[in-house]
């Protein structure tokens, strides 16, 4: 595979027409959504942008209660970017749900790793399913925050939503 | 032979850089011999910044290895020779863009240039001593005057400059090809135009703005007018005493010089009344512990040690474009502009923004891609060896106006070869299919 098709995997281009989640008004935000502090308690936004390219994310993730814990139920977004930006944010709404806070977290923290690495990593396909199509944008690290914009949006709307709640998290 | 009837850079009876002379060129540049991903370099990434050739590359080693030296203070032989340098470098670059030694100013870039200028303004705006109504005071009601199209460094030292003191900005929009509409200048220069900032030729568009127009409006109501030169003086033959400006700034790694230099053009008489920007060292007459007296212009504004290897070296840069002759390099572009607008154009899906086909354009071509985000262009061109800028250029609020986030920009230079050009074309004309689109924006 040349480097260019390593990059944009086919799973990649799907994901980045298909835009799995990319229907942010299915979850619906408290009025002050805007600030960041979705009122609807388990419900956290985020909205990130890439200044260099302009790249754009506004993001909406919901807890639920299962069993003793929570997990993630929804995310839903609305984006503007490259196929990377986009397929990566259609992927983690795909996986995203049924995680806990916690398995998000680890998750998350595993996929940034990996981006940073510039390509020395190995891909923990069993922990990042799809996502591990993405392994090859490390090796072009001026597409890397295109790759995180969306896990960057999880992370911080995963924040707001358990801020919600009154579970206070160390940042 | 041109393409383009009416060159705005006069009548000159010169032809076009050919092929055969860029080729020449090309061996004069050594970062061009490379390759990329396997593939010869096709540096298309010029309006960002310019390559070096080796001449201004060999003055910077020369100064710093025979007379390298701090100027204007100091008697001895290495400060006189480096002094020498410095201001024979400000004359060589003053002459290229047809203005006097002493109203040029030295900055580190053309963002620097407007900020100084802007400050210069605030400074003035703020003096108690002169109870905020002196000549440069800007205060409410007052306006500056901007357009849709420019850099975000033409923009932002304005809405500051407004911010702090309380004028008004305001800009003069552009139509839907990106000109300017120059009805609504009409309405827009008024007695509260204090300013007017516009853009040469735009670095996104590729269009030339109507200096002549915009100066004589400006004229009426008494404004100072300020050109950002950043992406004409590398291209066009330039004569700002000719284009009757009051303030010009320009970049030298734009235009074939390093980076960390670039320059203000201010009309002499401006500059002097003017309250310094920065000010310390090599920028006085007298100091006491309660206040201090101002050279005149230039030094005026040169606080602090200058960049003296960058001037030389820039001067170098300006000496290998007026042997190469600007009117013959701006013919050449034209006619890679008029290449580029007419081939992308031409692929399906492919919007080009600015001037259409025939119409005058310098040697740059932003473009949208139906369905294909810039960035993902700008990578595939890349696996190609073409390099290309991609994103919003510095410039949110044009492509707001255009509809777009992000374009790609591929910009020549008289080291640009027509099969360079090709080669871009021929590439582009293969980002849809490689990315799997076809339906949106198909014409056919």
């Amino acid at each position: 595979m040349s480097g260019l098709d390593s990059l944009y995997q086919q799973l990649i281009l799907e994901h980045s027409k298909a835009r799995s989640g990319g229907d942010l008004a299915k979850l619906p935000a408290a009025a002050d959504a805007g600030r960041g502090d979705a009122g609807q308690a388990g419900t956290g936004q985020s909205h990130q942008l890439n200044p260099v390219c302009g790249d754009e994310i506004t993001l909406r993730l919901s807890l639920g209660a299962d069993g003793d814990g929570q997990t993630v139920t929804e995310i839903h977004w609305d984006g503007d970017g490259c196929a990377i930006s986009m397929a990566s944010a259609s992927i983690l709404s795909e996986m995203a749900p049924g995680m806990s806070p916690v398995s998000l977290r680890h998750t998350i923290d595993h996929f940034r790793e990996l981006m940073r690495s510039r390509g020395k990593l190995e891909a923990d396909e069993e922990l990042l399913q799809d996502a591990a199509a993405l392994a090859g944008v490390a090796k072009y690290p001026a597409r890397v925050k295109c790759a995180m914009l969306a896990w960057v949006a999880a992370e911080d709307a995963l924040r707001q939503a358990e801020a919600s709640q009154g579970v206070s998290r160390p940042l | 032979m041109t393409m383009v009837s009416t060159p705005a850079w006069g009548d000159a009876q010169v032809s076009a850089l050919d092929d055969d002379e860029v080729r020449r060129i090309r061996n004069d540049f050594p970062v061009l011999e490379q390759e990329i991903n396997g593939k010869p370099l096709v540096y298309l990434d010029s309006g960002a910044t310019s390559q070096n050739p080796r001449s201004v590359l060999e003055a910077e080693q020369e100064f710093y290895e025979q007379r390298n030296s701090a100027v204007h203070r100091g008697a001895h032989h290495l400060a006189v020779e480096a002094t020498d340098a410095f201001e024979d470098a400000r004359a060589t670059v003053a002459r290229f863009v047809g203005v006097q030694d002493d109203e040029l100013i030295w900055t580190a870039n053309a963002t620097a240039g407007l900020n100084l200028l802007a400050y210069s303004l605030s400074n003035a705006s703020v003096d108690r001593a002169a109870g905020g109504t002196g000549r440069f005071a800007l205060k409410p009601g007052d306006e500056v005057l901007v357009t849709e199209m420019e850099h975000h460094a033409n923009l932002i030292p304005w809405q500051e400059l407004c911010r702090r003191t309380g004028a008004t900005l305001k800009y003069i929009p552009i139509d839907d090809a990106g000109a300017l509409r120059l009805e609504e200048a009409a309405r827009l220069i008024t007695a509260r135009t204090r300013i007017l900032a516009f853009t040469h030729t735009s670095n996104v568009l590729g269009n030339i703005n109507p200096v002549d127009v915009l100066v004589r409006m400006a004229r009426e109501v008494g404004a100072l007018v300020v050109l950002d030169a950043c992406q004409s003086a590398p291209h066009l033959p330039l004569d700002f005493k000719a284009l009757d400006v009051d303030f010009a700034v320009f970049s030298g790694h734009k235009m074939l010089g390093p980076t960390g230099i670039g320059a203000v053009y201010g009309r002499s008489e401006l500059l002097n009344a003017m309250p310094p920007f920065l000010t310390g060292g090599s920028m006085i007459t007298t100091v006491t512990m309660e206040e201090a007296r101002y050279l005149p212009a230039p030094q005026r504004f040169e606080a602090g040690t200058q960049p003296i290897s960058q001037a030389v070296a820039l001067a170098a840069a300006a000496n290998y474009l007026s042997e190469t002759g600007m009117h013959r390099i701006a013919l050449r572009e034209a006619e890679l502009g008029q290449k580029l607008v007419t081939g992308l154009s031409a692929i399906d899906g492919v919007r080009v923004l600015g001037p259409g086909p025939g119409e005058e354009r310098t040697g740059l071509a932003a473009f949208d891609v139906a369905g294909v985000h810039a960035h993902d262009v700008g990578q595939y061109l890349d696996n190609l060896g073409i390099a290309v800028r991609v994103g919003h250029h510095c410039a949110q609020p044009l492509h707001r106006r255009l509809g777009l986030s992000a374009t790609t920009r591929a910009s020549t230079y008289l080291y640009t070869t027509s099969e360079e050009v090709d080669m871009l074309v021929e590439a582009v004309a293969q980002v849809r299919p490689y990315f799997g689109v076809t339906a949106a924006g198909a014409a056919s």
